[in-house]
């Protein structure tokens, strides 16, 4: 017999309503448990759904200070003039209503993990029986001398955050005259969106080649090779911007000085009329706030991945990119993470075990030009003997780019979109 | 009781075998709910990707058998369907079917 979801909520509603879970912890004995997600992003935003669609008897709040999800998934689209910024921003209306979902715009100030309540910024305290954070990294700006006085004058951006510096970066080039030099450095991993600045670089490229065909490019990376499809995106240097793509591993930037528009390596002084620092990078701030940046060097969160929950903070579960793990750290795998969160908590909340044995898969499509891409595709399953994830066999990245691809990347996009927030 | 909780106790009667592949198996509920990142909310695809909401059980299972052993050409398929049992084939099968 088929049913549709409305069909599956009710009747969900209904049975656990039935069942009337005694052992399940509750706010103040109303009977009802709640969620509260910080962080509205991939990982957030799909968990909060996931929950209230598994089980609408939990109370689902998210608190998010930005009005509109901005993608950063796309976003070198928007740098190298394919699509615009109207075009990587979304309401958040239909997931809110559609899943009852409550809704604070704000900030959290403060978390009690033994009273288990958050603080925000505007003053309310919010107590919940689980709390998931997924705020995802906070920009290590301190890493680079000079970056925060470079970044105050609206010289330097890293643009990693998609939103007004997506804006401002993609002005810049705009700006720069044919036979400019735009200046890139990528940190070392781990970082949000391995693949990330080797796709910008390709975007630029293609868009300079159009439009400023005497321009350079000059890619400081702080890692010994290519950290992504490196077959992909040194095809596709060579294919479609030979001598335009400058690229220099091993090659990080240790200082930028915005007056004379410069990036200094170990190795290097970089000269540029665009200069788009990147910087290292830690788990979301929030995180700090629960005591869950508990990593050896405290920058990432370790959690049981089961449940997502922390290993250091009891009842707070962490997804999407603040993770320590050996998956990575992309929007696509920051909903999967939350698709096993909510399961979890889900069933944690009904005195059930979630699946000892989650499996994910991970999907991410590079454009390399403005007609084509290539993936990497991967099925990850977790070993709990192990407590890491195993990487399943086929998977495995692009060594070209193709049109095929190229459609792909939009249609993930699109769909992707639909998921979190429809 | 409510009208809404009357309806759901016997819309869960009548739906139990379904539910049970939708509900009660949370391996099967996360694994399949992993294919919607590109496949659409719901199985309800927005683009290039196809639907997999109410697909027929019999022609889920024989494409991803055919994506595994490369017989049927894939542009990211070949890439996932190795990684899953046969048995989860399976189960996703169901699951998706049983979507509308």
């Amino acid at each position: 017999m088929k049913f549709n979801r409305r069909d599956f909520l009710t009747a969900s509603a209904a049975i656990t309503a039935a069942s009337a879970l005694p052992g399940c912890a509750s706010i103040g004995g109303s009977g009802a448990p709640h969620v509260v997600v910080v962080g509205a992003g991939f990982g957030g935003t799909t968990c909060a759904k996931y929950i209230r669609m598994w089980d609408p008897k939990i109370k689902v709040t998210i608190i998010e200070p930005n009005d509109k999800f901005i993608s950063c998934p796309i976003s070198n689209w928007v740098l190298g003039g394919m699509k615009t910024m109207a075009d990587i921003t979304h309401s958040y209306d239909t997931l809110m209503k559609k899943y009852s979902i409550n809704w604070v715009k704000d900030t959290v100030v403060g978390i009690d993990v033994d009273k288990r309540t958050v603080r925000t910024a505007g003053g309310q305290t919010l107590a919940y029986d689980r709390l998931v954070l997924a705020p995802g990294v906070e920009i290590r700006t301190d890493t680079v001398e000079g970056y925060k006085e470079a970044a105050a004058a609206q010289k330097v951006v890293h643009a990693w955050k998609a939103g007004p510096e997506t804006a401002l970066l993609r002005k810049q080039l705009e700006a720069m005259p044919d036979g400019g030099v735009f200046v890139m450095s990528v940190p070392t991993v781990p970082y949000r969106c391995p693949p990330g600045p080797y796709e910008r670089a390709c975007l630029v490229a293609s868009y300079f080649k159009k439009h400023k065909p005497k321009s350079k490019i000059i890619l400081l990376d702080g890692n010994q090779d290519v950290a992504s499809k490196p077959a992909l995106f040194k095809w596709a240097w060579k294919t479609y911007y030979d001598g335009m793509i400058d690229y220099r591993p091993n090659n990080g930037p240790k200082r930028v000085d915005h007056k004379t528009m410069t990036v200094h390596t170990e190795f290097d002084d970089v000269k540029g009329d665009v200069l788009n620092v990147v910087p290292a990078q830690r788990a979301g701030e929030v995180t700090a706030l629960a005591g869950a940046r508990n990593d050896s060097n405290k920058v990432w969160c370790v959690v049981d991945f089961v449940t997502f929950e922390s290993t250091a903070a009891k009842n707070v579960h962490i997804i999407g990119d603040s993770v320590l793990s050996n998956l990575p750290k992309s929007g696509h795998m920051a909903t999967n993470h939350a698709k096993v969160c909510a399961s979890a908590i889900v069933e944690l909340l009904n005195g059930r075990q979630p699946t000892p044995t989650p499996v994910v898969a991970n999907t991410c499509y590079s454009a390399v030009s403005d007609s084509t891409s290539g993936h990497v595709a991967t099925v990850f399953r977790y070993n709990p003997e192990k407590k890491q994830w195993d990487t399943q066999p086929g998977g495995g990245a692009s060594s070209q780019g193709d049109e095929i691809n190229f459609v792909f990347t939009w249609a993930w996009a699109e769909n992707i979109w639909a998921e979190m927030l429809t | 009781m409510n009208k809404t909780l009357v309806a759901g106790l016997l819309g869960a009667g009548l739906i139990a075998s379904s539910l049970s592949a939708l509900a009660s198996d949370p391996h099967t509920r996360v694994l399949a709910s992993t294919c919607l990142s590109c496949h659409g909310p719901g199985g309800k695809s927005k683009s290039a990707m196809p639907s997999l909401a109410g697909m027929d059980k019999t022609y889920f299972v024989t494409q991803m058998k055919a994506f595994k052993t490369g017989q049927r050409p894939a542009s990211v398929m070949h890439r996932h369907t190795p990684g899953y049992t046969d048995q989860e084939i399976e189960k996703m099968g169901e699951y998706f079917a049983a979507l509308k």
